[in-house]
């Protein structure tokens, strides 16, 4: 009966074949470790999103006079409208947490390298995206911080010179931010940025599954074709794609290893999620700030204004310097120059552990930089805080200058043609 | 295929032609749905000039009139405060007020009509936080300045006449409206000095 049925189906669309492809029969390199899990909880994370976002839209009103009101509405009379807006806050840290652990484990292991730069550019999309749709969503409960928030953001675009000053009226449709504003961000975070960010995730596993997984070694499981003597060989069953084209080895199907091994992941990562979201689901005052307890005050800014954490080392950027244009280029460039790490390295060995010290002390003073950076963003600004950030931006770009120069005649261990364990 | 006739250079120029009509095609519809964008028949109404009553504000107290949705800020200067505006000219980026940040009418010392009450957006220059004022502790930012405006956002600091200091990220002073009085203790925010 079953059979039957997908017999019928398969003829009329490829599900089978699909799923052999990218599941049952995608070959997977056998020592995928710890960093591995946050490609699928990042999926899991925007899947929480989407649901929850859907319904917290059934109960929230997008508009100036409502907005802010909606949500306290949402909090208190809304049966489980608490706990569906905080999966959804606390959601939207957690993509970020998770996505900035998945970028990193991208740079250790040099998952961006040849071939792999077209999917790390659809990676830094999905950042990019990502990022416009949480200050988007941010400003949606209409609180102080969201609207001080989004004021400072949209005013870096007044930093390009001539166009500036028309171009911040164009995107806030009002003089100030205004329920025009408001309305507008919601059309764009719930339908446009998801609908985007859904395509980029399903061109970026596209793309992952036309190149192949990297994996801790930085060594690629897919061998010249005839280069392999059949004993040799991974001893299970892959799509034709793969292995029509390479010789495969030390590889795993996808499906059941690394499913079974993600969803020990997502138990783990639940319990975290589920601590926060039930005990500090305002993260103590990181993932909602306490000003916006307050409603959107367009004659008051809150005393402090920091962004929510994950904003914090881009932020920082834009502090530290005391020049509004230079400071938006700066802050922009930050981001820029992670599209463009194919291209700082010039290096052939990807993984940190074949490469030299040198590379590793750049990676680490490179995250303790971008560590020391966001914290200085959620901090109050003082002088003290801004020589800091100073030092820290240096850190931040001078791992790409300084990746550029070594990494060309990089001193490397030698890779092993196996994973040997 | 190969025996088919084909003329290349008319199929040539029929591709070039449909895509250049339809280009044109796709700017045409992207006029309404960027213009959509713009401030709206009602935001732009919104915009009307503001009456503020000055005569109870005390010597050294600010109050905040809203105007277009942007905090103005009144300020009631001490003479005190007047007169040691000039001190410290050098510490600034723009002492004369050579920018066009302010009406030609309060393009003075003061950058006001009248000396002891300056009216100025509350709207910092870098990013548009609304700077805080410190009336008698912003010695805490400037030496020897004691009284000014702080930017929470990104730490810019303005004098009273809302003069941006050198070194923070705010690159102008801050912005003078339009304003007159129309008798000595009523304020209008929006119409100039003369145009009412």
């Amino acid at each position: 009966m079953l059979t039957n049925f997908m017999a019928w189906m398969d003829k009329r669309l490829p599900l089978t074949d699909a799923w052999n492809k990218h599941l049952a029969q995608y070959p997977a390199p056998k020592n995928f470790n710890f960093w591995y899990f946050f490609g699928s909880l990042a999926m899991l994370v925007l899947v929480n999103q989407i649901i929850t976002g859907v319904w917290l839209t059934m109960s929230y009103e997008p508009s100036g006079d409502g907005a802010f009101a909606s949500v306290e509405y949402i909090m208190r009379d809304v049966d489980y409208g608490w706990l569906l807006r905080y999966m959804h806050s606390t959601g939207a840290s957690a993509f970020f947490v998770v996505v900035y652990l998945h970028m990193m484990r991208g740079l250790m292991y040099g998952s961006y390298q040849k071939p792999r730069e077209l999917l790390w550019i659809f990676g830094m999309l999905i950042f990019l995206v990502l990022m416009a749709e949480a200050f988007m969503g941010y400003l949606l409960p209409w609180g102080n911080m969201s609207y001080w928030g989004a004021q400072v953001i949209i005013s870096l675009f007044g930093a390009i010179p001539i166009i500036g000053d028309d171009l911040t009226l164009w995107i806030r449709g009002d003089y100030v931010i205004s329920g025009a504003t408001l309305n507008r961000f919601f059309a764009l975070h719930v339908i446009a940025m998801p609908l985007v960010l859904v395509i980029l995730v399903f061109l970026h596993i596209l793309a992952l599954h036309e190149v192949g997984s990297n994996n801790p070694e930085g060594i690629e499981v897919k061998k010249k074709k005839g280069s392999i003597k059949p004993e040799d060989q991974s001893k299970f069953t892959f799509h034709k794609q793969y292995t029509e084209k390479y010789d495969i080895v030390d590889a795993i199907p996808f499906h059941p290893y690394y499913s079974v091994k993600d969803i020990m992941g997502v138990a783990g990562f639940l319990i975290i999620f589920c601590w926060v979201m039930f005990f500090a689901p305002d993260g103590g005052g990181y993932f909602i700030e306490a000003p916006n307890f307050e409603p959107a005050n367009n004659l008051k800014t809150p005393e402090h204004i920091v962004p929510v954490w994950y904003f914090g080392p881009f932020f920082t950027f834009v502090r530290i310097i005391p020049d509004k244009l230079f400071g938006a280029i700066t802050m922009f460039s930050a981001i820029i120059v992670l599209f463009l790490v194919p291209w700082f390295d010039r290096g052939v060995v990807k993984s940190v552990k074949y490469r030299s010290k040198l590379h590793l002390f750049n990676l680490i003073q490179f995250s303790i930089s971008f560590i020391v950076l966001g914290v200085l963003g959620t901090m109050p600004a003082s002088p003290l805080a801004n020589n800091i950030g100073i030092v820290a931006a240096f850190g931040y770009f001078g791992f790409f200058v300084a990746l550029w120069f070594y990494s060309k005649n990089e001193k490397c261990k030698p890779v092993p043609e196996r994973i040997s364990h | 295929m190969s025996n088919v006739p084909v003329n290349n250079g008319r199929r040539r120029f029929l591709t070039a032609a449909t895509a250049v009509v339809g280009g044109a095609g796709v700017v045409g519809v992207a006029v309404p749905f960027i213009g959509s964008w713009n401030p709206s028949a009602r935001a732009k109404a919104a915009g009307a000039p503001v009456e503020v009553n000055v005569g109870k504000i005390e010597p050294g107290q600010l109050i905040r009139a809203e105007w277009r949705g942007k905090p103005v800020y009144v300020v009631r200067r001490t003479e005190e405060t007047v007169n040691s505006l000039a001190k410290h000219d050098d510490q600034l980026r723009d002492p004369n007020s050579e920018k066009a940040q302010q009406p030609s009418y309060a393009t003075n010392a003061y950058r006001s009509i009248k000396p002891e009450f300056l009216v100025a957006l509350g709207v910092c220059t870098h990013l548009g936080c609304a700077p805080t004022h410190h009336g008698g502790d912003f010695d805490q930012f400037v030496e020897g300045v004691p009284n000014g405006f702080f930017c929470p956002c990104h730490g810019s600091k303005f004098d009273m006449a809302g003069r941006v200091f050198q070194g923070v990220p705010a690159p102008l002073n801050l912005v003078v409206p339009e304003h007159s009085f129309i008798s000595e203790d009523t304020l209008l925010i929006g119409v100039g000095e003369g145009e009412a």
